[in-house]
């Protein structure tokens, strides 16, 4: 076959994946985002550092209580999902009436707060986490070394994305969720519980970022500012997937992976700016993102 | 006008400096610690360098009473324009003298300037650059711990010699990165191997499974890692995912601090060769100081970063306070470039005409889980390089102020 600009094919098509897998990634985290965004209209800065805490949350369970990185799988969520819970009762609440610039600061501060007592009390080079015996070694694929847990981090990535996706736009729920954040006043009039959802969502949200921390203890290093490198990089996504859109962070956030891959592949030095140029140029176009809906 | 006021305020300095104590600038001799206190250099020099800073004052108070010092600190961010601004602000408003440590060599060229050109003393610990005792070095630099040329020579030739002569380099993309890996590769090549290629990766980056797989696909016996902190621990941790070392490839992780293998734990880390300057199980002074340094460091035990900033601090108070004065920047380090450096964490060494502190560096293997004692025990020796062979020759450095 033919080699693209002196890669050889077998290459490119590892590249490729590895790209799609850490596309997962961000398509899971982007969805929290998305989720937070689309239905409270609030701009969450935390996101980044509660992936930080559902990861140091497993590391918990590992450490002091011996639970495994199956049960972490369950717990962290459950347990960052609470704290999310408290921390929106107790400031973002404030803020709904106010503008989106707010949230956003209010979110900014909690996390630097959040970062930096984790910081103070573990330090920065973080801290070991084992990967789980089940999930380890790999399979040569030929063009390359798949590791297993790759290959179960897309799989989930894809089933959690999916499933959170045809619960908010295909079940009664989700439609709930849905026009109480278009037109609360009137939901509630119709006797929906409107703050429970809103605290229930953003706990949700909170949920699925802590789900992405999990994944990601094994692999990353569980350090106090795992979350800061990533999340403005999920920020990207959202934007260019459309700010509102659940669809569109998924889909757009699998495509950045693979994108963002190929430019590790001929111009790594790169690796860090490509989203953000094509960000800038779909802004420039369609400012309310690919599959946005003007708000 | 500002000129003509320095000149005049210089004047009367010294014309005091004739009586009979010593004046010294502001009457307190001010040190600044410059570092990485929040992002993925924060554990090799951080907090734990002030530290190492004020336990070195304090020694030197304890003994010589009519020195007052006082140490300060600032976070550089890992950014050239932060630091020397901070640089700037602390000599032009408040009086600091000399400043310490500054990890990220791309900060450390650049604070470099600042020093040079406010004739004050940049006592070097954390930056790895080669280059701030060749091209770059100054008449107020003093480079102490390790450089990239050590780092190079010592682990790059053991490896070399071990077989491993076809690399492929995982690279940090600024100064330190290209650097180091400039200095392995001429290793590598004198001792006849081969550099198949190198994948350059931003600092600070969490996902490096795309540039092991180009290292897999080079086919390369060993993959350097020419870059640190947290991006090492990352690069191991998913080297050990990818099965690199499984696959016939061996790792080397050209610059490893103790932190860094605490972090990965010695299941991930076990036979991994690295150089180092200074551990604190070499001899008894180093575990006497390493155990006071964790008792106020919340259990934490130094790294060679911080245990630099103490001796070049300790070496820097005994110039100052043999010269009766720190306002000349030259002048103090020249005095340090005569006295022999006398410590107990790096025995007696000296300072070399370039800059650079010349003591013995060490060829460390991270021990197996089974191995280890403690929970800092981590690393064995595995040879002991003098400290005539550990560093650059001085006729190789391109450095201006060596004549001849």
């Amino acid at each position: 076959m033919f080699a693209l600009l002196g890669i050889p094919p077998q290459a490119l098509f590892g590249q490729l994946l590895i790209g799609l897998i850490n596309g997962s990634f961000y398509a899971l985290l982007s969805l929290g985002l998305a989720v937070i965004f689309g239905l409270l209209n609030i701009i969450n800065f935390a996101h980044g550092a509660l992936y930080m805490m559902g990861a140091f949350f497993a590391w918990f369970l590992l450490q002091y209580l011996g639970l495994s990185y199956w049960w972490a799988l369950i717990l962290a969520p459950i347990g960052v999902g609470v704290v999310g819970v408290i921390l929106e009762r107790l400031f973002l609440k404030q803020l709904y009436k106010l503008d989106h610039l707010y949230g956003l600061l209010l979110t900014f501060g909690m996390a630097l707060v959040i970062e930096g007592l984790f910081r103070n009390k573990y330090g920065s080079s973080g801290l070991p986490y084992q990967m789980p015996s089940a999930l380890s070694g790999g399979r040569n694929l030929g063009f390359m070394f798949l590791p297993n847990y790759r290959a179960w981090v897309v799989l989930v990535s894809v089933s959690v994305c999916l499933l959170t996706w045809y619960v908010i736009e295909r079940t009664k729920l989700g439609s709930y969720l849905r026009a109480a954040t278009e037109n609360p006043g009137l939901v509630q009039a119709f006797g929906v519980n409107v703050p429970r959802m809103i605290t229930i969502t953003y706990g949700f949200g909170v949920a699925l970022a802590a789900f992405a921390g999990v994944l990601a203890a094994p692999i990353y290093q569980v350090s106090p500012q795992m979350g800061s490198n990533l999340i403005i990089v999920v920020f990207a996504v959202v934007v260019i997937g459309g700010m509102g859109s659940i669809m569109g962070s998924i889909l757009t956030g699998f495509a950045l992976g693979v994108i963002e891959g190929l430019t590790k592949v001929f111009y790594p030095e790169a690796s860090n700016t490509a989203i953000f140029v094509i960000m800038a140029i779909v802004l420039l176009i369609k400012p309310t993102g690919l599959f946005g809906r003007a708000h | 006008m500002q000129f003509a006021r320095s000149l005049l305020l210089s004047a009367a300095v010294a014309l005091c400096a004739t009586a009979a104590h010593a004046q010294y600038s502001g009457g307190t001799v001010k040190i600044g610690v410059l570092n990485d206190m929040s992002s993925l250099y924060a554990d090799i020099g951080g907090p734990g360098s002030v530290l190492a800073a004020q336990m070195a004052a304090d020694d030197f108070t304890a003994t010589h009473k009519d020195l007052k010092v006082e140490i300060v600190s600032a976070d550089h961010q890992n950014k050239p324009d932060v630091g020397s601004a901070i640089a700037r602000k602390w000599f032009d408003q408040d009086g600091v003298d000399a400043i310490a440590d500054v990890p990220t060599s791309s900060v450390a060229l650049a604070v470099a300037d600042v020093v040079k050109e406010k004739n004050k003393v940049f006592l070097i610990s954390g930056a790895a650059t080669s280059d701030l005792t060749g091209k770059a070095c100054t008449p107020n630099n003093v480079h102490w711990t390790y450089d990239t040329w050590m780092l190079a020579h010592g682990t790059g030739t053991a490896i070399v010699k071990q077989g491993g002569d076809t690399w492929f380099f995982l690279t940090s993309d600024y100064a330190f990165g290209h650097q180091l890996e400039a200095d392995t590769s001429e290793v590598v090549k004198a001792n006849g191997g081969k550099v198949l290629g190198a994948a350059r990766h931003p600092l600070n980056t969490s996902d490096f499974s795309s540039f092991l797989l180009q290292a897999q696909a080079s086919k390369a016996k060993v993959v350097g890692l020419a870059n640190a902190g947290g991006d090492t621990i990352n690069s191991i941790k998913q080297a050990s995912e990818f099965g690199i070392v499984q696959g016939g490839q061996s790792l080397a992780g050209l610059l490893l601090f103790i932190t860094d293998v605490h972090s990965l734990g010695l299941q991930t880390a076990h036979g991994l060769l690295f150089t180092t300057a200074w551990y604190w199980d070499l001899n008894d002074p180093s575990r006497e100081w390493a155990k006071k340094f964790a008792a106020k460091h919340d259990g934490k035990y130094p790294t060679m970063g911080q245990a630099g900033v103490y001796a070049a601090v300790l070496h820097y108070l005994k110039a100052v306070s043999a010269l009766k004065s720190d306002a000349d920047g030259k002048a103090v380090v020249d005095e340090m470039k005569k006295l022999p450096t006398d410590d107990q964490l790096f025995g007696k060494g000296t300072v070399r005409v370039d800059g650079r502190v010349l003591h013995p560096a060490y060829l460390m293997e991270v021990k197996k889980p089974e191995e280890s004692k403690s929970e800092w025990d981590l690393m064995k020796v595995r040879q002991t390089i003098p400290a005539d062979q550990a560093f650059r020759p001085l006729s190789e450095g391109g450095c201006p102020l060596v004549k001849g």
